[in-house]
């Protein structure tokens, strides 16, 4: 067998797995977990056997150019597959304990509503991990990284019957999609600086890499600090570590493995990968180094003040990840490795143990209580003590100072924008966008300074309809019709540009007017059968409607880009289109595509989930 | 409630702590009627009232009592019967037709959290999800036990006092504005002062009050409960729910400051209609009936069916001539199967029930215990103190719960080096499940080599105001009142067991549920042996004769303790047994041996990962496997199904299978012709018996408002609750892996004596009177003479002739256990 057929098998046994659970019957408990467990388990046994092999074989780095999934001039989409010894540590740890606690599961979920959901979530998530520790390039990366993130948000919310998870779910997705918008930036940078969509292999050649960046230093800067954001947001670093926690609200073997061990240390696994990237800087060292440091301090202050087990364990796994960020920036490569599976292992089975602690201490206890055990932070001066213990217990503000700088501003912004309305969308911003179009086709006529402008100006219309999306509490549908419509204005936008042909516009736009259409018209069939409709509260609908919630669901994607549509690949390509001097217009983008991923989840949320709006049948309190 | 236009502070305050779930701390977790706040109430009454204010769900849905009855669980005789007696025979069609078939709008509407519910209306302010997150870290690092490894710094002052004290002395602050903080650290305001600011119109104080701690009721119930009972925390925390509102209007005041700067026009002043107030008149509506005649043919299809099998299944008892042994267990319902088996392995054997306590109260001290433990009901405040002594076995630790692995670098250290540890142990568990330090085993309670101070001598001192053991009379009186209330007062056996009850579990944060509740959530191991140590003293023998009980000289009596996870019985002082005693011993071990395999054959047709069909001591061997796997949530299913509790001779049910339902409490009426006996007896069968049923049908009913939830998200809060994530409220009741089982049906209690002598009994104390009078519990009389049975109601017995016929007669019951998963019907075994 070829690399090439191996490593297909790698990729297409948890996809298989994961399409074929769908379409097993729902009541057979058994069968289902059964199949999962035989998934999970073919893989593990694949890839020890393989891994005896590459061992054996001096362990070398394998690449392979899969698929092309799209090209043009000048540009090429392609799936790019890799395999070393990174691949092999997050390979061996995934699969060992994603299979481990796939049984684990198997009795734990008994009975449980949601036990079909849940195995399909499970195996779609160690589908996208796959992908993202095969990758060979930071497209294919990306893909898997959409994955993750729509999974995660799945698990979280996986009691979507009660207010917490699904608000925890939407803060953790929103953490996840700034990280997002890193990869995209960093993708778009770097493929104007090599004028191609380069591999991870690649940047390992030194010529290229150093050259270029030596030209270009401040992009190469750039490049790391997006990726590094990445990173950071994924593995609960500083600033944004109070997620981590809030993320413990699926069954405890999904949140022992995905924020205990896998997801969470994704962050490191981007760093070594990019590591190349950013070997010569040595800024961008000191700075990954600094913010694994304070991260490290910072949540081992606050995890000393723990007083719940879950988050207690939460916040000392996102301390160890920042002594891991300081051994990947000293170029620590193994011992990151090493430290990034001990951690793993830890904090799964820590966790999966963690209801027993209230009779294993209680008991401990009993026999060893001492009224008062003495830490170090007692030899502080007593006000020192009382802030530094405050603050801990505040989180060091981070939730606050996440919703003061990112989030107010967008939802004030967005409420500036109350003047639209359906009435002024259509009235307004067709016909002006039936100007844009005009104006697109006689471009030349327009002068160049006009010209210059207009990219900016329409993206940034497009970025105030998400952002109004987004703050919208009463008009679902208008919120909804707003996001489509940026996709329209960033494709205008971008269609200044240059000229590239309609294809890639079309490529970019079939998904979300597919998505669009189809969102709406689930939309408003709630509309019509349900009084409690709005962006204002919870409303749970899926509890009468859950074929509509799993299809309005699909069409988010959609309209988000997840590489279930062409406008994943047709994403990418518009951000091609950006010049590396547009930095006004990638900003615009961007935030216009981190926005729009929040409004849609918004919308599904709202609408779908949370406590049920009617009351005839049991309702979780809102506290739960 | 009375209404007030005057604020009074204090009887809110107690109004609100009334109503507030009391669930003590995890560790102390005893049931109890959820709903014990509306007691006073009749039954029926008490679900409405409790439905329209907090928006409880308090019975099945209408579409399952349908079920019920299209599947004829519900039986129509019963039904019509039903009716008739609420509504008079001339209604029963129309009333039929409306419970069969009409439709309803079965939504809630409840009156708590209107008033509140403005902040978000109104003000567009999501107050609580401002300020519940932070509040309830505070509190959980304020009362935590022991997982934080930096402890609140300040604690002995109590609550605010503490928290006023930090405020003073630091950089950062509790909140975010001024004026907040301002009123924390001045102390004369009051709580109708915060009111005044945040609501304004004194008429809605209370109200205001009411829909704020509801909103929690968590946390809220259990810094009520800190507060009655501070020694339940062994780490104690001086809190009061008055200090909690006093912050949490501060906090809001705080949020409210933030959002809208120092002037804002409190909530009264921005309402338009006043919402109903809490306690106004619920009226009885259409539905209500519906229900509570669903809810009484439910419940009187099963009773019913039972006393039909018990007028019909009722044997006069053949004497005994040369008897093995006989075996008191505890009255608890998991026992019920166990007896039958020990007497059908064993036909020249008697088993006896009585509470888990064996009528010994007092605290226990393990060897090397900091503090004690009680072993008797809740309400009971011993005087007596036991102490162990000469323990052999260690503890095991289990460094995975070391606080070591929270530091940064012992944790980088420990990471790599127990990290892959880790990965072994977790494949070990999953592939081979053992008994781990984090099992919670009912066998490490009490060391079985250890000894205990069970005899008290004068020259003994009394150890913080309680006496060390108990003297020769007092033994005597324990003794002697036990072996008469279960009627043992003759004819005994060589071997006399006392076999206590506990359970061993892993990841089971509500372990203390499991155990004993007549031993207040702990195994009854040192009760038992206290109780065999007790009869076989030498000098309480003597008394013991002068009063009428003679225990011949080579009578031993026998503690045990029984888990009823694993279904093991393990044995105490065995080797001070005589050599006869002993031979004895060894044999009547092989017929416990034997009951016990064929007891988890029976249990095991609940559990789907068993096949019920294999070899009982095959099926043994997973049920014990099953008790220390990590990822089994079930370990066993406790309580569920009980309905029944027997109180009288072995006869009336030794030829009834009845499922594991029962509770059963042995009583001679002929020792006890007054009653005398049957009055301490009857007493705590409402507040245990009846309080584990109606917190199983509660939790059942409504298990996201009145239960936990299910347990696989829990997170342990501070040792002492759960909840669900980092910033949840807690979660009291019972999690729906526990209650899954369950029919939710009052507890039926069927006493063997003269109706009048029971009407006496339970009129004699009016706390045990009100289950009774407004139906918590229902209870019926067998005559023991005339073997008619007699159903109290409305203050009086009427006779009560079974609607059904026919019980159905099977010679064993095994086929049916290996084929059934679902309660079985009643059957006479013969």
């Amino acid at each position: 067998m070829t690399t090439e057929h191996l490593f297909h098998l790698f990729i297409f046994v948890p996809l298989f797995g994961y399409i074929i659970s769908l379409f097993l019957p729902r009541n057979n408990e058994r069968f289902l977990s059964g199949f999962a467990v035989v998934t999970v388990g073919a893989h593990l046994v694949i890839f020890l056997v393989y891994l005896v092999y590459w061992l054996f074989n001096n362990h070398p780095t394998l690449n392979f150019k899969d698929l092309v999934l799209f090209k043009a001039t000048g540009y090429e989409f392609y799936i790019d597959f890799c395999f070393d010894k990174i691949t092999a540590m997050y390979l061996f740890v995934g699969s060992l304990l994603t299979f481990l606690v796939t049984i684990y599961s198997r009795a734990y979920l008994h009975r449980e509503q949601g036990y079909k959901r849940f195995f399909n979530t499970l195996l779609l998530f160690y589908f996208g991990y796959t992908i993202t520790i095969f990758a060979g390039n930071l497209e294919t990366l990306f893909m898997g990284w959409e994955i993750l993130g729509i999974c995660s948000f799945l698990l979280i919310a996986f009691y979507r019957d009660r207010y917490l998870p699904v608000k925890n779910a939407l803060k953790v997705f929103t953490i996840y999609r700034i990280g997002d918008v890193g990869i995209i930036l960093a993708m778009w940078l770097s493929h104007h600086l090599w004028h191609s969509n380069i591999t991870f292999l690649q940047l390992r050649n030194d010529e290229l890499v150093h050259v270029q960046l030596e030209n270009h230093s401040l992009v190469g800067v750039v490049i790391a600090m997006m990726i590094l954001v990445t990173a950071a947001a994924k593995s609960a670093q500083l600033p944004f570590s109070s997620w981590l926690p809030r993320a413990m609200e699926g069954p405890t073997p999904s949140s022992a493995i995905f924020y205990g061990s896998l997801s969470v240390h994704l962050g490191v696994f981007l760093l070594l990968r990019t590591y190349e990237l950013w070997e010569h800087q040595v800024s961008v060292r000191i700075i990954i180094g600094v913010l694994g440091l304070s991260t490290s301090i910072v949540t081992t202050l606050i995890a000393r003040v723990q007083s719940s087990v879950k988050s207690q364990i939460a916040y000392s796994s996102a301390a160890q990840i920042g002594l891991i960020f300081i051994e990947v920036a000293l170029g620590l490569e193994k011992i990151a490795l090493v430290h990034f599976a001990g951690n793993a292992f830890l904090r799964t089975y820590q966790l999966l143990v963690s209801p027993s602690v209230v009779s294993y201490l209680i008991r401990e206890q009993f026999y060893n209580y001492t009224p008062r055990v003495s830490t170090f932070e007692d030899s502080f001066p007593k006000k020192m003590e009382y802030s530094i213990y405050l603050l801990s217990l505040k989180e060091w503000n981070l939730d606050s100072f996440m919703s003061r700088f990112v989030w107010n501003p967008m939802k004030v912004t967005g409420r500036k924008l109350n003047f639209l309305t359906h009435r002024t969308v259509f009235f307004f911003f067709v016909p002006a966008y039936l100007i844009g179009l005009a104006c697109l086709y006689t471009k030349a006529h327009i002068p160049d300074e006009i010209h210059e402008y207009l990219p900016a100006f329409f993206a940034l219309i497009g970025l105030l309809m998400v952002l109004k999306s987004f703050s919208e509490r009463k008009d679902v549908l208008l919120s909804w019709t707003l996001i489509i419509m940026n996709h329209f204005w960033v494709a205008l936008a971008v269609s200044f540009n240059e000229n590239f042909t309609f294809g890639q516009v079309h490529l970019y736009l079939s998904g979300i007017v597919v998505a669009g259409v189809l969102g709406y018209f689930l939309l408003n069939k709630i509309k019509k059968a349900e009084k409690a409709f709005d962006l204002n509260n919870f409303y749970g609908h899926s509890y009468e409607h859950p074929r509509v919630a799993l299809a309005f669901l699909l069409c988010c994607l959609g309209l988000t880009g997840f590489p279930i549509t062409p406008t994943f690949i047709g994403e990418d390509v518009i951000f091609s289109h950006i010049h590396e001097d547009q930095y006004v217009l990638a900003l615009f983008i961007s935030l216009s595509f981190i926005i729009d991923g929040l409004a849609l989840v918004r919308i599904y949320a709202r609408v779908f989930l949370g406590p049920h709006a009617k009351t005839y049948h049991e309702v979780a309190y809102r506290s739960s | 409630m009375k209404t007030h236009s005057e604020f009074d502070e204090q009887h809110i305050i107690h109004e609100l702590k009334h109503y507030l779930p009391a669930q003590a701390p995890l560790k102390d977790f005893i049931h109890h009627n959820t709903l014990h706040a509306f007691q006073k109430l009749k039954f029926h009454d008490a679900l409405r009232n409790a439905s329209k204010m907090f928006g409880y769900k308090v019975s099945l849905s209408l579409s399952e009592y349908r079920n019920l009855y299209h599947s004829k669980k519900i039986r129509e005789e019963i039904l019509d019967k039903v009716i008739t007696g609420f509504k008079g025979s001339s209604s029963v069609q129309e009333w039929k037709e409306k419970m069969v078939s009409k439709s309803f709008n079965t939504s809630t509407d409840p009156r708590i959290g209107a008033l509140r519910a403005n902040w978000k209306i109104v003000y567009r302010l999501d107050l609580d999800l401002l300020v519940q997150p932070i509040l309830f870290r505070i509190l959980c690092s304020y009362l935590d036990q022991g997982i934080s490894i930096w402890n609140f710094p300040v604690h002995e002052l109590g609550f605010l006092a503490s928290l006023k004290e930090m405020e003073r002395n630091s950089f950062t602050s509790f909140f975010k504005t001024k004026r907040a903080k301002n009123l924390l650290l001045k102390s004369e305001y009051k709580i109708e002062d915060l009111l005044n600011i945040i609501v304004g119109d004194k008429s809605l104080y209370a109200q205001y009050l009411f829909d704020q701690q509801f909103s929690h009721q968590g946390w809220s119930g259990m810094v009520s409960a800190i507060e009655d009972q501070p020694e339940t925390l062994l780490d104690s925390k001086k809190i009061s729910l008055k200090e909690l509102i006093y912050f949490e209007l501060l906090l809001e005041i705080d949020e409210l400051d933030n959002k809208f700067g120092p002037i804002w026009a409190p909530l009264s002043t921005r309402i338009e209609n006043k919402p109903d107030p809490l306690f106004a008149d619920i009226p009885e509506t259409e539905l209500n009936e519906v229900f509570k005649l669903w809810q009484e043919a439910y419940e009187w299809s099963y009773y019913d069916e039972v006393l039909a099998g018990i007028k019909m299944g009722h044997t006069p008892k053949t004497e005994i001539a040369d008897k093995s042994f006989q075996v008191t267990f505890c009255i608890d319902d998991r026992e019920t199967s166990l007896r039958d088996y020990i007497e059908k392995n064993d036909p020249k054997c008697e088993t006896y029930a009585t509470p888990g306590f064996f009528g010994v109260e007092f605290y226990f001290q393990p060897e090397f215990g900091k503090s004690y433990t009680k072993q008797c009901p809740a309400p009971v405040t011993p005087k007596f103190l036991i102490k162990e002594v000469g323990i052999t076995g260690s503890r095991k630790k289990d460094v995975h719960f070391a606080k070591q692995t929270h530091g940064l670098f012992r944790g980088w250290i420990i990471t790599q080096t127990l990290g892959f540890w880790s990965a072994f142990r977790l494949f070990l568990n999953i592939f081979k499940p053992t008994m781990t330090p984090a099992t919670a085993s009912s066998f490490s309670h009490m060391d079985k080599l250890s000894q205990l101070t069970i005899e008290h001598k004068d020259s003994d001192v009394n150890e913080n105001g309680l006496q060390v053991g108990y003297t020769v009379n007092e033994m005597a009186n324990r003794v002697e009142a036990l072996l008469k209330s279960i009627g043992l007062v003759k004819d005994f056996a060589p071997l006399v067991y006392s076999i206590g009850h506990g359970s061993s579990s892993v990841n089971n944060p509500h372990y203390a549920a499991y155990n004993c509740g007549a031993c207040c959530g702990r195994p009854g191991s040192v009760n038992a042996r206290v109780f065999s140590f007790m009869a076989n003293h030498l000098q309480v023998r003597e008394i013991l004769k002068t009063r009428g009980v003679t225990i011949p000289a080579n009578t031993r009596f026998v503690g045990g303790l029984h888990d009823t996870t694993r279904d093991e019985i393990v044995f105490y002082d065995e080797n001070l047994l005589s050599a006869e005693n002993a031979q004895q011993h060894a044999k009547n071990s092989i017929v416990f041996k034997k009951a016990l395999d064929l007891n988890a054959k029976e249990r095991s047709r609940r559990f789907v990962s068993i096949d019920s069909k294999l070899r009982a001591d095959k099926i043994h061997k997973k049920i014990l496997t099953r008790s220390v796997s990590l990822f089994e949530p079930r370990p066993e299913l406790n309580h569920a199904t009980n309905t029944l509790c027997i109180v009288g001779r072995r006869e009336i049910t030794k030829q009834l299978f009845l499922d594991r339902r029962a509770f059963t409490n042995s009583y001679d009426y002929r020792i006890d012709p007054e009653g005398k006996i049957l009055v301490n007896i009857m007493k705590p069968l409402g507040p245990v018996c009846g309080g584990i049923n109606l917190e199983y049908f509660f939790s059942r009913v409504d298990n996201q408002k009145l239960g936990a939830g299910t347990k696989l998200p829990h997170n342990v809060m501070g040792l002492f609750g759960v909840a669900n994530g980092a910033d949840g409220d807690l979660r009291p009741g019972l999690p729906s892996q526990m209650i899954e089982m369950h029919d939710p049906v009052r507890l039926l209690i069927i006493v063997e004596h003269f109706p009048a002598i029971v009407l006496n009994t339970i009129k004699s104390v009016d706390a045990m009177y009100e289950w009774f009078i407004n139906e918590w519990v229902k209870l019926a009389v067998i005559n023991p003479e005339t073997k008619e049975l007699h159903v109290f109601k409305d203050g009086e017995f009427t006779l009560y002739q079974p609607l059904k016929t026919s019980i159905e007669t099977i010679s064993d019951v095994t086929s049916l256990l290996e084929t059934n998963s679902d309660n079985l019907p009643v059957y006479i075994i013969k």
